[in-house]
């Protein structure tokens, strides 16, 4: 079936376009791209409402699924809804589950089931480590013949710098990137927030800066000596950034991405409203006003290539106890490109098309995926956002299986109002004016 | 000071017996979590009621009927001495119902949350909760899901409210002030809560604070709170009104945070030479327990300018005041 977007303003940075197109989509991929195209008999309509802007689709390249293992956090069924609710039309899941994705079967295992029940993309992320152990490679052959896109020990660093060196020698011939949560184990210890004054004056186990910059400084040496990929997850610093603009300026194979926490709030947060929010609690921690304004104006200028969520669920009565016995981690799907809009757009940081380039194309181009323009013959993966169309968050409507996030009735400046993965509508946001012609919305869970 | 000093404005509390003359006010919360909450008014109220709360212990009868009826849980997941006894103390002279429950023989080693301990215990409608916890924050966490009003007898490394005012409450007896003095507080800084809550006190009642430790048991950015902070003791020192020094346990010389204690104690301990550099009428003060021979010599803790002993003293006088304070008027507000 032919469907045509008519009239919106579709940014697509590949394409070099920013301006009023119609896009046509046949099943489940696009078709042509123009200004007025002609309707044929068998075309359904649907007029993109006025101030809506039609992106090739959100990709986020850093969530934690839970699936298999933790079910009760969260699902990829679950999980798969919150990130169409997001505007998400992929996700990259992270390989920290029970048993750990470290080989093709549980990697099969993953895509099988978000067959069956995702609403949007899955693409799995491998254990670089067998166990995650930061011992011996996994077989990193099999995970990407089974479909895994790049490889992670995320949730803890590579834990060796001759681990690493192999990893990215290994895994470059695959062209295949490596993921890194950078963090000195040694530096980091017991830590629980940013050190600095505020976790000194909560008394709170600090976590310094330095403890992700050295890794990251390391991961930069090895991607420079070995020529392969590296990409930095959940860049928080401002001693890192600055390592990567230099590497960049420097040509070496490096990127990153940044939260929407980590652009968003300063540690100052955890001393009020709510002392010791453990829906503040994550690794990297929320850090000082100076890094939040580096982490914008690397959003800004290109240094920060990816703007991701680090989606973390975790359920209430695991959050529900003292500070530093909480687990780490926040999720994030729902609230990414509300907060991206609100701060970063309407904030005068970025442009649309700075934003779709975060949000789109640059993750698909370093998991090497089909999405990040809307080219004919791509997937139709659409994300079609309302700027000016304001949101107010409220967890308890969340699709996510837990509600561990700060961000709870947050009024946003900023709404997705359809998400189209394949040429199928997986999410509808009825709050948005005339977005019911994208519908209606099949989502599965 | 008395009544009229303070800042007293309109609540009535019930009249303590005899003649004792009571400050006239209660604190407006429900519970002490920290110094931070705290206001300057706040603050001399407790100073000022703790003066009342003192005679009594000097009485041969030693007991008021302020919180009869009234039932206060020590509830200490860390082990405590000191801090458990001058609760109890305190709250037996001002007629309280005291139970005391220990980590070590709750329902906490069996896997139950504080959540849910705290709730069993709620259940059974105690009035106050004096809790000592290992995690810093613990106490904010607890006054936020209990009805009860919660006392911080020590969060982790955070606060240790009462013990920083009765410092402050011993430096003022001795003194008649704490605006303008030179304080020296020596030792292991970085896990201290005592000292948390004793600089946030003494830097809002307008003392001269000074810090003293190894610079690997400095809290990064602690200058912004404004004190000074230096790894010469002779510095702290020199012109000091009262000296204060901090327990160091031995995992921290474990943790590599310093080589031996030999060496701390040739380097940050107190002696009878360094004291003779503060003014002739220093305090030397200890929240205990003490290490002699690592921070403290011998003969400074027994010797002439010490007043670690006045400290424990004070310290029932000071917790006396603070439940008196939080109890009695206080209408406790729902907490949703």
């Amino acid at each position: 079936m032919k469907r045509l977007l008519k009239g919106g303003h579709l940014v697509d940075p590949l394409q070099g376009i920013d301006g009023v197109r119609d896009v046509l989509l046949d099943g489940d991929r696009v078709v042509e791209i123009g200004i007025d195209l002609p309707v044929a008999a068998d075309v359904e309509v649907a007029e993109v409402p006025a101030g809506c802007v039609v992106c090739p689709g959100f990709v986020d390249m850093h969530v934690h699924l839970r699936e298999p293992g933790q079910e009760h956090k969260e699902t990829i069924a679950t999980g798969t809804a919150a990130a169409a609710v997001g505007g998400f039309t992929a996700v990259a899941c992270m390989p920290n589950t029970q048993p750990v994705n470290d080989s093709a079967a549980v990697t099969r295992a993953i895509l099988e089931r978000a067959s069956l029940v995702g609403s949007v993309r899955v693409y799995p992320i491998g254990a670089v480590s067998k166990g995650m152990k930061g011992e011996t490679l996994s077989e990193i052959a099999d995970l990407r013949e089974a479909g895994c896109v790049a490889i992670s020990d995320d949730g803890k660093p590579v834990l060796t710098a001759l681990l690493m060196r192999r990893a990215l020698e290994y895994a470059g011939m695959f062209n295949l990137p490596v993921i890194d949560h950078c963090e000195e184990p040694t530096l980091k210890g017991e830590g629980v927030a940013h050190e600095g004054y505020i976790a000194s004056m909560l008394g709170l186990r600090g976590i310094p800066a330095t403890a992700e910059s050295i890794m990251v400084e390391r991961d930069i040496a090895l991607a420079e000596m070995t020529g392969s990929a590296v990409h930095i997850a959940h860049l928080s610093t401002r001693q890192a950034l600055r390592g990567v603009w230099a590497a960049k300026a420097r040509g070496i194979a490096v990127t990153c991405e940044v939260t929407p926490h980590h652009f968003s709030l300063t540690d100052q947060r955890l001393t009020a409203p709510i002392g010791y929010d453990t829906n503040l609690k994550m690794n990297p921690p929320l850090r000082e006003q100076a890094d939040v304004d580096a982490m914008i104006q690397g959003l800004r200028a290109g240094t920060v290539d990816v703007i991701a969520t680090d989606h973390a669920p975790h359920q209430q009565d695991e959050k529900h106890v003292e500070f530093d016995r909480a687990p780490f981690g926040i999720i994030g799907l729902e609230t990414a490109v509300p907060l991206t809009i609100d701060r970063l757009v309407h904030g005068g940081v970025i442009t649309l098309r700075r934003m779709v380039q975060l949000l789109s194309v640059n993750p698909s181009r370093i998991l090497n995926l089909p999405g990040g323009t809307l080219r004919a013959g791509r997937p139709a993966d659409l994300t079609i956002i309302a700027p000016s169309v304001s949101t107010t968050v409220d967890l308890s409507k969340s699709k996510s299986l837990s509600r561990n996030s700060p961000f709870d009735g947050w009024s946003l400046r900023g709404s997705v109002a359809a998400t189209i993965v394949g040429g199928r509508t997986v999410y509808v946001n009825h709050e948005v004016p005339g977005a019911a012609v994208f519908g209606p919305a099949a989502v599965r869970a | 000071m008395n009544a009229e000093t303070s800042s007293a404005t309109n609540a009535t509390p019930a009249a303590l017996p005899d003649e004792t003359p009571m400050p006239a006010n209660r604190l407006r919360r429900k519970d002490l979590v920290g110094i931070a909450e705290l206001s300057v008014e706040e603050i001399t109220l407790i100073l000022d009621t703790a003066v009342a709360m003192k005679e009594i212990s000097s009485r041969s009868i030693k007991k008021v009927p302020a919180l009869r009826g009234k039932t206060v849980v020590n509830l200490f997941f860390e082990a405590s001495t000191r801090t458990r006894t001058s609760f109890e103390i305190a709250e037996k002279r001002l007629s309280a119902d005291t139970l005391n429950i220990a980590a070590s023989t709750s329902a906490v080693v069996k896997g139950e949350t504080l959540a849910d301990t705290v709730h069993n215990i709620e259940a059974m409608s105690p009035d106050l909760l004096v809790v000592r916890h290992s995690s810093s924050g613990a106490c904010h966490f607890l006054s936020r899901i209990c009805r009860s009003g919660v006392i911080n007898a020590g969060d982790g490394m955070h606060e240790h409210p009462t013990q920083a005012l009765l410092d402050a409450f011993t430096i003022r007896e001795r003194k008649g002030r704490l605006a303008g003095l030179k304080v020296a507080i020596c030792g292991d800084l970085l896990h201290s809560r005592v000292l948390r809550s004793n600089v946030l006190l003494l830097t809002r009642m307008g003392a001269d604070v000074w810090l003293c430790g190894p610079p690997t048991l400095v809290p990064t950015g602690f200058g912004q709170s404004g004190v000074h902070i230096t790894s010469s003791l002779d510095e702290a020192v020199e012109g000091a009104d009262a000296v204060m020094m901090l327990r160091i346990q031995l995992e921290r010389m474990l943790g590599g945070y310093f080589p031996s204690l030999r060496e701390y104690f040739n380097v940050f301990g107190m002696t009878v030479e360094r004291v003779r550099r503060a003014k002739p009428d220093v305090l030397v003060m200890h929240p205990g327990p003490m290490n002699r021979g690592v921070e403290i010599a011998s003969d400074v803790a027994d010797g002439p300018d010490s007043v670690i002993l006045d400290q424990v003293a004070n310290g029932v006088a000071v917790r006396m005041a603070v439940l008196y304070l939080l109890s009695g008027g206080a209408e406790h507000e729902a907490v949703a």
